[in-house]
């Protein structure tokens, strides 16, 4: 009983976190709130016995990714007041969108019964079961292959956003190194022969 | 234990809010990005709750990948915007119109 009123406090949370993400007006608050959803959605993690899951979403999430997004967010100098103007007229299509996707998926796991009766308890976890020890077990022997793809996926990743914002200054003077070493003295002097001048 | 439907209906709400987020937020580029965000952690509830309710510990694997391609998806996006930005002052979609889509 008591995880399930740590779900309920936590998921109210959440979707007010996550309605303030889209309704603020100013995009550092949009991040802030959004740090607050990650939150609360690694303790949901943790609850449903995703220890690791919730730990990694705290690290990654709100450690790298929101504080990039706030770090572009501070970076670019957005007119605000432009910003603040009133949300383009979307709003009977919106809410005529949002409330399709829920009652689409209410329909499908109250009504349907997704997964019939043998879904609705966890099967028990063993004394000494250990989240991260089963994750690994399954990543490295199972997994292998596909967690290197994902680190080939972050590395093309970090490579593609440096290449995408590096700027060439204009004016600037970089020396080409290659030039430099592929120089030869001939290049560089010239040697005359001439006979000696006489004293008039 | 929670019960699965409240974590599936969680996720649907949260799903939810963010489509009407991407339909709102059409000023700012950068709130567009978070409601995608928002739309991998709603599908990466329902990964975690499968995966906890079958006793199966393949659907965290997939919560993890997701998590790293977001991750790769995210650092794109921004520096996109932020090569948007110098090249154009502005991050509104509405002025995005080059191939008058």
């Amino acid at each position: 009983m008591f995880p399930t009123i740590l779900f309920f406090i936590f998921a109210t949370v959440l979707i007010g976190a996550a309605l303030g993400v889209i309704l603020s007006r100013n995009p550092v608050y949009s991040a802030l709130l959004l740090v607050l959803c990650f939150f609360n959605s690694a303790v949901i993690w943790i609850l449903l016995d995703a220890e690791f899951l919730g730990i990694v979403l705290v690290l990654v999430y709100v450690g790298a990714v929101m504080v990039l997004f706030l770090f572009v967010v501070m970076m670019l100098d957005v007119n605000l007041e432009q910003l603040r103007r009133e949300f383009v007229g979307y709003w009977p299509l919106t809410i005529a969108v949002a409330g399709f996707v829920v009652f689409a998926i209410i329909n499908v796991i109250v009504v349907k019964h997704l997964g019939g009766a043998d879904l609705q308890t966890a099967p028990a976890l063993a004394a000494d079961y250990s989240n991260t020890r089963s994750l690994g077990v399954a990543l490295f022997t199972r997994y292998a292959y596909p967690s290197q793809v994902a680190a080939v996926i972050l590395l093309v990743a970090s490579v593609a956003a440096i290449v995408l914002t590096l700027r060439q200054r204009k004016g600037g003077k970089p020396q080409n190194i290659a030039q430099q070493v592929a120089v030869r003295a001939k290049d560089r002097v010239r040697i005359v022969k001439m006979a000696s001048e006489k004293r008039p | 234990m929670i019960s699965l439907t409240y974590v599936l209906a969680l996720s649907g709400v949260l799903f939810a809010i963010a489509v009407a987020g991407i339909f709102l937020n059409r000023r700012n580029v950068i709130v567009l990005l978070m409601c995608i965000e928002l739309m991998l952690l709603a599908v990466n509830f329902n990964f975690v709750a499968f995966s906890r309710f079958r006793g199966d510990i393949s659907g965290q694997i997939f919560v993890f990948f997701i998590l790293t391609v977001a991750a790769a998806e995210a650092a794109i996006g921004l520096a996109i915007l932020v090569v948007l930005f110098r090249e154009r002052s502005s991050i509104d979609v509405e002025d995005l119109d080059t191939l008058q889509g």
